[in-house]
């Protein structure tokens, strides 16, 4: 962790520019911020999957991923979908207001471990943003892994978020990109269905790939069985957990499952960790 | 490092010596004995079982501001840092408390607010020469008269305190008490040694707490959570006023242009200690959290830290309002299958 002396105080950040993913009541919005002080900006450094704690002063602080790789620039960015108290009002922050970040925090995907490998990201709705630095990441270094697919659906079309990185994701050499949605919509030429099954319909192999799945609890559960089915073993499977959190650093207690802090030893576990743990997936 | 003793009649003029420390003591506040700043020697009450709230509220306050700021400004000013003081009456259970949330709060990242207050404060302690009814000390690694996570013991005899120092900070303690005190005589440490071996032979409660941090996990949808949790009225009690437990929630407070951002003590018996923003829970009923709080006490705490968050002082069964016992609890973890 790269922060001030006292853990708690957050640094200042400015938004340089903020734009709706998706719209709807539950919608989101991401924040792309730097840093103020300059010293923090050189000190910073974070890895795809860490999360970093999102505030306001005088309303309060949120713990988000941080949803883009740093190998994209000296920026930040946070998709947030409009939630709470402090999610509804960072949605009125607009580009040149301040916010609060403090982080990293956690853990990280181990991107440097699965060189040499096929990776393979299954999301849902909102669980993108953390995928989303793993995809940047790899594209950014695309002769170090043998490719990346990108298996991501959401309710309806405007539900899915990052949709104008798709086509050039699907142009790089080496990625494939397959979406989904619910449900039949005019001009959507993509498939229809949930998340788990396109990945049976994918049919990804097993052999030196590791697969990481984010989205909510429902397509998770149904994910992992079919993992199982694709004969993906637990130690080739991650995802990341989420609890309600106020430190960040494992102090204020909350964001427990067993004796795992989500907040420090997590956010990523594997499947091989998790399943011998009963409250990982209440 | 000399024993030494202080008269009780000489008490109010010891008090009077601690000069640049803050002294802190048991104290009645309304309803409750806690460990409160001193400014009258006749209000300490040292002829107490113990004191309802633990001292873990002068090392990590129910609230406290992590630092203020002006809305509209991104300055942030945390408190100026804590004065040198002593904390005296501790028992035996709840200095061992102390230790255990040290391991908490300097693991991994150390929390500079707690951590400045422990660094800075002696503590002295009062070995329990009349335990209460429900303390069970000894079934989890505690003592009437254990000196962990002291600087100095201390051991009421019939008509003075018998003063152990044990720390380089207990040991200068006792040399700015020199004034006030004498040399304690062999008798004299004879009589506590007795006093601590009667109250030891006092404590009735007792569990066997070997294998139950090994046990814990492979209950996780017994019966006995359900049943615990049938009566809980989910106030919470237990954790405000246990010494080890340390969770907090962190909160902005705003008047007028004068914001601060403050952590207080939280409890996991509360259903929005774990809320999602979305709705979900993933303790969603008293049943899961009753789980939570014995299982983090002993086994979470345990695999982490190598040691059981509990010290046995029974302030959760004296105050629980509808009599859950955690001796009893345990009792059933061990029998349970």
């Amino acid at each position: 962790m790269c922060n001030n002396a006292n853990p708690y105080v957050p640094f200042t950040a400015t938004i340089e520019d903020t734009w709706f993913e998706t719209v709807g009541d539950r919608c989101v919005k991401t924040f792309k911020v730097t840093l103020d002080d300059a010293a923090a900006r050189a000190n910073w450094s974070h890895r795809p999957g860490q999360c970093a704690m999102v505030g306001l002063l005088g309303v309060g602080e949120s713990m988000f991923c941080v949803s883009c790789s740093p190998t994209e620039g000296d920026f930040l960015r946070f998709s947030v979908m409009r939630m709470g108290k402090v999610t509804q009002a960072l949605h009125e922050m607009e580009a040149g207001d301040k916010i609060t970040v403090r982080g990293p925090y956690g853990n990280s995907f181990p991107l440097e471990e699965w060189k040499g490998k096929h990776i393979l990201t299954i999301g849902g709705g909102i669980g993108q943003a953390p995928l989303r630095p793993i995809v940047e990441y790899v594209k950014a270094k695309m002769d170090q892994y043998a490719g990346l697919t990108m298996i991501y659906g959401a309710r309806t079309s405007g539900d899915l978020c990052f949709k104008n990185e798709f086509a050039e994701i699907s142009a790089c050499g080496g990625l494939t990109c397959h979406l989904t949605i619910d449900l039949a919509e005019e001009g959507w030429d993509y498939n229809v269905g949930f998340v788990p099954s396109l990945l049976m319909d994918v049919n990804p192999s097993p052999e030196n790939t590791i697969a990481i799945t984010c989205g909510p609890p429902i397509m998770i559960r149904f994910v992992l069985e079919n993992l199982k089915k694709l004969n993906f073993a637990d130690a080739q499977i991650y995802t990341t957990l989420e609890n309600r959190m106020k430190c960040g650093f494992g102090k204020c207690g909350r964001c427990n499952v067993g004796s795992f802090y989500v907040c420090k030893d997590g956010p990523v576990f594997s499947y091989a960790t998790l399943k011998d743990i009963p409250e990982a997936f209440a | 490092m000399d024993i030494i003793k202080l008269r009780k009649d000489k008490f109010a003029d010891f008090l009077a010596s601690m000069g640049d420390y803050k002294l802190f003591a048991p104290q009645k506040v309304g309803e409750s004995l806690r460990f409160a700043p001193v400014t009258d020697a006749g209000k300490v009450e040292l002829a107490m079982a113990n004191t309802t709230v633990p001292p873990k509220s002068i090392f990590f306050p129910q609230t406290e501001t992590l630092y203020r700021y002006a809305l509209g400004n991104t300055e942030t000013h945390p408190p100026a840092e804590g004065e040198k003081g002593v904390i005296f009456g501790v028992r035996p259970c709840d200095a061992r408390a102390q230790v255990i949330v040290d391991k908490l709060f300097s693991w991994d990242v150390d929390d500079p607010y707690y951590l400045d207050r422990r660094e800075k404060t002696v503590v002295v302690g009062l070995a329990c020469n009349k335990p209460c009814v429900n303390c069970f000390c000894l079934s989890v690694g505690g003592d009437p008269a254990s000196t962990e996570g002291l600087d100095m013991l201390m051991t009421e005899l019939d008509d003075a305190y018998l003063l152990q120092p044990l720390t380089e900070k207990g040991e200068k303690l006792s040399q700015a008490m020199a004034a006030v005190t004498e040399a304690a005589e062999t008798g004299d440490l004879h009589k506590a040694e007795e006093l601590h071996q009667q109250a030891r032979e006092m404590i009735g409660r007792k569990v066997e707490t070997d294998g139950i941090p090994q046990k814990l996990p492979g209950l996780w949808e017994d019966e006995l959570w359900q049943d615990t949790a049938a009566s809980c009225l989910g106030c919470g009690i237990c954790t405000f006023l246990c010494p080890t437990c340390h969770c907090f929630d962190i909160q902005d407070e705003v008047e007028g242009y004068d914001g601060r951002r403050c952590r207080m003590w939280d409890s996991c018996m509360f259903k929005e200690y774990t809320l999602h923003a979305s709705g979900h829970n993933p303790r969603p009923t008293r049943r899961e959290r009753t789980r939570n709080r014995i299982s983090h006490k002993y086994s979470y705490f345990v695999q982490k830290f190598d040691v059981i968050a509990c010290v046995g002082c029974g302030r959760c069964i004296n105050f629980c309002p509808v009599n859950i016992d955690i001796v009893e609890v345990l009792r059933q973890v061990k029998e349970a299958r």
